[in-house]
C-alpha cells in the first residue's frame, strides 16, 4: 500500500517540477513582455538619450552590442579556429593536448567577474587601452575561446578520415589538404559555434561593466573602440538601478529577450543539421 | 532550409550587420536641440574634453555638455561616472581635464594643488513612501533615525512600523554630504547601502519603512515618493539658495592650479560657469552657484 | 632542373611549417589565457593580504572599507557565497533533477519538446533581465510575505539563483539520464519494479556521475554569479542571514570597483577578493571532480 503511496508521490513530483520550470518561463517572459512592450517605441530604438529633450534612447547600445560582437568574433574565430585545428589535426604530443584541453575546460568555469577584473587589470591598466569597446572585447574573446574550440572541434571531427587519406594520397600537403578538403567541410559546425558564441556575447554583462563601461553615449565604431560604451545588458542595469527608469530597462529586457529567441532557433537549425550530416 | 539556403542566410545576417556598422560609421547623430541651440558652429574649437566623478552630478554635466557640443560640434565632452573621490584623482594626477565633485576638498587634497570652483549648490532630501504619516523631520531627527537610536516610525510621528535606512554606498558624494550635515559620519546603521539614486527611489518606493537621502534633481518627475521637510523647510530652489534649507552641499569643478587646460577643455569650463549655462542647470533642479 | 626541385621542396615546406607554428601558437592561446589570469590574479590580489594579514582578512568579521580606521575582513562575503550557493543547489537540483527525469523518461514527445525548449530558453536568458524581474517582483513580495524593512535579502537572492541554475541542470542531468542503457531498465522491469520505482532506483543512480556534473555545473555558475544578485540582495556588508541584506564575494567586488581609488589598499583588497573567489572555484572544482571520479570508478565497475 505505501508502495502505492510512494510511487504516487514521487510520479506527483515528477509532474510538479516540470510544471514549475515551464510556469517560470512562462511567467518570466509573460512579466517582461507585458512590462516591456508598451514602453518600446521607435523612438527609444533608433535616438540616444538627450538631457535637453529629456528623452531616452538605447541606440547606442544596440549599436556597441554590435560593435563589440564583430570585434570580438574577428579576433575568436582565427586563433579559435587555428587552435582546434592544431588540436585534431597536427598535434602530436597527448601531454599538450590535454594541457590545452584542460584550460579550456578551467576558463568555461571561470566566472565572468573574474574575467572582468582580469581584462580590466591587463587591458586598461597593463596595456592601457582606454575603457572601450576593444578592451570589452578582448576579454570576451578569453571567455568564449573554449566554446569556439570546442564546437570547431566536433565538426572537424565530423570529416570522415576517408576524406584526409585520399587527399594526402594524391600528393597534397597537409596544409593544404585542410585548406580545401577539412575545413570546407566543417564549416557548418563552425558556424553553429560562432553563433553559439554570439548568444553568449549579447547576455554577458559582468565581463563589460569595467572593461567596456557604462557610457550612453553615440559613438561611431571607430570611436567607440576607446570611449565608454554600454552593451543592451550593462544599460539595462544603469538604467534600472542607477537612473530608476524600470519602463526603458524592461523594453531592454524584451530586445535582449528576442534577440535571444533569435540566435537561439539559428542555433537549434544550424546543429540539427549538423546532427543530420553526422548520421 | 537545405545547405545552401542556411548559407545564404547566414551570408544575409552578416551583410544586414556590416551594412548596419557602416551607416553608423561617421554617424553623429545629435539630439534635436528643444530650440536652446546657440548661433551654430561656433568656434573653431576642437578636441575632446574628460570630466569624471560625482555620479549626482551626472544629469548637470550631461545636458551642459550636451548643449556644448551642439554649439561646437569639434568638440567631444566625456563622462565617466566614477563618484566624487574617483573623479577628485583623477583631476589631480591628470587623467581627466575636469573632475567633478558633490562635496568640498579636504584640506589635504587642496595641498595636492587642486583648486574647486562651485557651479552649483544642490539639496539633498528625505524621501520616504508615498503611504507614510511623517512630513516633517528635524535634523536631529533625522540623524537619530539613521544612527539607529530611533527605531519605529511612530516615535517620530508616523505609524507603527521598524525603520528601515537606505542609505548609498561607501564612496558616494550623496552620502558624504548627508552625513557631514547630519553628524553621522561613520556610525550610520543601514539596512541598505544602494549604489546609486535610482537604486534608493526605487527602494523607497516599494517600502512603506524605508526613509532614504537623493539629490534633489533627482526626485523632480517621481510621483510615487513624499519627500520630507527639514525642521519645516521645505526644498526648493529659493530655500537653497538662501540657505535656509539645512541638507545642501555644494556641486564642484576640480583643476589643478597653475596647470593649463587644453582649448576645449577651457572653453568648456568658461560655459559651463557662465551664466548662460544658468538655465540648463536650472532645468535639472540644481541652483546656479553665482544666483 | 635538381636546383628547382629543391628550392620547390623547400618551399613547400615552408608552406607547411608555417601553418603549423601559426596553429600551434594558437593552441597555447587557451593556456595563455589561463596562465595570464591566474598570474594577474595573483600579483594584484596579494599585496593587500599581505597588508591586511591573511587570517585578519579571510576571517574578519567586519568590512569597512571607507572609514576612517579601515577594516578588511572579509569572513561575511565568504560565508554568504557559501550559503547563497547551497541554498540554490539545495533548491535548484531536486527540481532539475526531477524535470530531467520527466523529459528523459516519463513525458510524451510534444510536452516534452516544449519542455526542453523552455528550459534552453531559460539558459539563455542574460543575468541582468532575472536580476531586473527579481528587484521589481520578488523584493517586493518578500517585503510583504515576511513582513520586513526592505525584501532585498539572502532569501531572495538564493530564489533568483536557483531559477538560473534550472536550465543547466536540467540539460545536462537529462543527457545523462538518456545515456542509460535500456537494459539496465527492462531488467528492472522484468523484476517487477514499476516504470517510477526503475527511474528512482536504478537510471538515477546509473547516471549519478551526468548528474554530478550537472550539480557541479550548477555550482560554478550560482557562486559565480554578480549581476543578477547585485540588484536583490541589498548589499550591506553583513554576516549573512536568510532575511538580512547580504553581499556576495561577487557583488563585493563589483559594487566597490568603480569608485575604489587606483592605488589604494580598498582597491587592492578588492582583487584579493578577486583572488580568493578564483581560488574558492578551482578548489571546489577539483573537490567536486575528484569526488565524481571515485564514484563514476565504481560504477564501470
Amino acid at each position: 500500500m505505501s508502495r502505492r503511496i510512494w510511487n504516487n508521490a514521487v510520479k506527483a513530483g515528477l509532474y510538479i517540477c516540470s510544471a514549475v520550470t515551464v510556469a517560470l518561463l512562462v511567467s518570466l517572459i509573460g512579466y517582461i513582455m507585458y512590462r516591456g512592450i508598451p514602453a518600446l517605441s521607435f523612438h527609444l530604438l533608433s535616438t540616444q538619450s538627450s538631457y535637453l529633450n529629456d528623452t531616452i534612447g538605447i541606440l547606442p547600445n544596440i549599436l556597441n552590442t554590435l560593435y563589440i560582437i564583430i570585434v570580438t568574433m574577428a579576433i575568436a574565430i582565427p586563433i579559435g579556429v587555428c587552435a582546434a585545428l592544431y588540436l585534431t589535426e597536427y598535434a602530436e604530443n597527448k601531454k599538450l593536448v590535454s594541457a590545452i584541453e584542460f584550460a579550456a575546460e578551467t576558463l568555461t568555469g571561470i566566472p565572468s567577474i573574474i574575467f572582468g577584473l582580469v581584462g580590466m587589470l591587463v587591458f586598461t591598466q597593463l596595456l592601457g587601452i582606454k575603457q572601450g569597446i576593444l578592451a570589452g572585447a578582448l576579454t570576451l574573446v578569453m571567455m568564449i575561446m573554449p566554446t569556439i574550440i570546442r564546437t570547431t572541434q566536433e565538426s572537424l571531427k565530423t570529416v570522415p578520415m576517408s576524406y584526409r587519406e585520399g587527399a594526402l594520397a594524391m600528393g597534397a600537403g597537409k596544409w593544404y589538404m585542410i585548406r580545401t578538403v577539412v575545413l570546407p567541410n566543417a564549416v557548418d559546425g563552425i558556424v553553429t559555434g560562432c553563433i553559439l558564441a554570439v548568444g553568449r556575447i549579447i547576455g554577458e554583462s559582468a565581463a563589460l561593466l569595467f572593461t567596456a563601461g557604462f557610457g550612453l553615449v553615440l559613438n561611431n565604431f571607430v570611436d567607440s573602440l576607446t570611449s565608454s560604451s554600454a552593451t543592451l545588458t550593462v544599460a539595462l542595469y544603469v538604467y534600472a538601478s542607477e537612473r530608476g527608469e524600470t519602463n526603458v530597462a524592461f523594453a531592454i529586457a524584451v530586445v535582449l529577450i528576442i534577440l535571444t529567441l533569435v540566435i537561439n532557433m539559428i542555433a537549434g537549425l544550424a546543429a540539427g543539421r549538423l546532427r543530420a550530416k553526422t548520421k | 532550409m537545405n545547405r545552401k539556403g542556411f548559407r545564404t542566410a547566414a551570408a544575409v545576417l552578416l551583410l544586414v550587420s556590416i551594412t548596419a556598422t557602416l551607416a553608423a560609421c561617421g554617424t553623429n547623430q545629435s539630439p534635436q536641440s528643444s530650440g536652446n541651440a546657440a548661433a551654430g558652429d561656433s568656434s573653431a574649437v576642437s578636441g575632446n574634453v574628460s570630466t569624471n566623478g560625482s555620479t549626482s552630478m551626472e544629469s548637470v554635466i550631461g545636458i551642459l555638455s550636451e548643449q556644448f557640443m551642439l554649439d561646437n560640434s569639434k568638440v567631444k565632452v566625456t563622462y565617466d561616472a566614477t563618484g566624487s573621490g574617483t573623479g577628485i584623482e583623477a583631476a589631480g594626477n591628470g587623467t581627466c581635464d575636469i573632475g567633478l565633485s558633490s562635496r568640498d576638498l579636504t584640506d589635504a587634497e587642496k595641498a595636492k594643488g587642486l583648486t574647486q570652483t562651485t557651479i552649483a549648490k544642490d539639496g539633498i532630501v528625505m524621501i520616504v513612501n508615498k503611504n507614510s504619516a511623517v512630513s516633517d523631520l528635524s535634523l536631529e531627527q533625522i540623524a537619530s533615525i539613521y544612527k539607529g537610536d530611533v527605531k519605529n516610525w511612530s516615535e517620530v510621528g508616523g505609524s507603527d512600523l521598524a525603520i528601515a535606512c537606505i542609505g548609498r554606498e561607501a564612496g558616494s558624494g550623496t552620502r558624504d554630504g548627508f552625513e557631514t550635515i547630519t553628524g553621522t559620519k561613520g556610525v550610520c546603521v543601514l539596512s541598505q547601502e544602494l549604489t546609486s539614486t535610482g537604486a534608493v527611489i526605487e527602494a523607497v518606493k516599494n517600502s512603506e519603512n524605508a526613509i532614504g537621502y537623493t539629490s534633489f534633481s533627482a526626485v523632480e518627475d517621481q510621483p510615487d515618493i513624499k519627500v520630507l521637510t527639514v525642521g519645516g523647510v521645505s526644498c526648493t530652489e529659493d530655500t537653497i539658495a538662501d540657505d535656509s534649507y539645512a541638507i545642501q552641499r555644494d556641486f564642484n569643478l576640480i583643476t589643478r592650479n597653475g596647470v593649463k587646460l587644453s582649448a576645449a577643455a577651457q572653453a568648456f569650463f568658461n560655459y559651463i560657469t557662465s551664466d548662460k549655462a544658468y538655465g540648463l542647470i536650472r532645468k535639472t533642479g540644481v541652483v546656479p552657484a553665482g544666483k | 632542373m635538381r636546383e628547382n626541385m629543391k628550392q620547390d621542396a623547400k618551399k613547400e615546406r615552408m608552406s607547411e611549417l608555417v601553418p603549423h607554428l601559426i596553429f600551434l601558437f594558437c593552441g597555447l592561446a587557451a593556456v595563455a589565457f589561463v596562465l595570464c589570469i591566474s598570474v594577474y590574479l595573483i600579483i594584484s590580489g596579494i599585496p593587500a593580504i599581505h597588508k591586511i594579514g591573511i587570517i585578519k582578512f579571510l576571517f574578519g568579521m567586519k568590512w569597512q572599507s571607507t572609514a576612517a580606521e579601515p577594516s578588511f575582513g572579509i569572513l561575511p562575503f565568504v560565508l554568504t557565497s557559501i550559503y547563497g550557493t547551497a541554498g540554490a543547489v539545495l533548491i535548484g537540483v531536486p527540481i532539475g533533477i526531477m524535470t530531467a527525469v520527466y523529459l528523459a523518461k516519463v513525458a510524451p514527445k510534444r510536452p516534452a519538446a516544449v519542455i526542453r525548449t523552455a528550459a534552453q530558453l531559460l539558459a539563455g536568458i542574460p543575468s541582468v533581465v532575472y536580476g531586473l524581474v527579481g528587484m521589481i517582483v520578488l523584493v517586493p513580495a518578500i517585503q510583504k510575505i515576511f513582513r520586513l524593512s526592505s525584501g532585498a535579502t539572502l532569501l531572495c537572492a538564493i530564489i533568483v539563483l536557483s531559477i538560473m541554475i534550472l536550465p543547466s541542470i536540467i540539460n545536462v542531468s537529462e543527457t545523462a539520464l538518456e545515456a542509460v542503457p535500456r537494459e539496465y531498465e527492462e531488467a528492472s522491469m522484468a523484476l517487477g519494479a514499476t516504470e517510477i520505482e526503475t527511474y528512482m532506483k536504478v537510471s538515477l543512480p546509473a547516471a549519478k556521475s551526468g548528474i554530478a556534473a550537472a550539480v557541479v555545473l550548477g555550482v560554478g555558475r550560482a557562486i559565480g554569479e554578480a549581476m543578477a544578485i547585485i540588484m536583490v540582495s541589498g548589499n550591506v556588508a553583513n554576516m549573512p542571514g536568510l532575511l538580512k541584506s547580504v553581499r556576495f564575494m561577487t557583488t563585493a567586488i563589483a559594487s566597490e570597483m568603480s569608485y575604489a581609488a587606483v592605488g589604494s589598499l580598498q582597491r587592492e583588497a578588492l582583487f584579493s577578493i578577486g583572488l580568493v573567489l578564483f581560488l574558492f572555484i578551482m578548489i571546489i572544482n577539483v573537490i567536486l571532480n575528484v569526488f565524481i571520479k571515485g564514484k563514476g570508478k565504481k560504477d564501470v565497475a
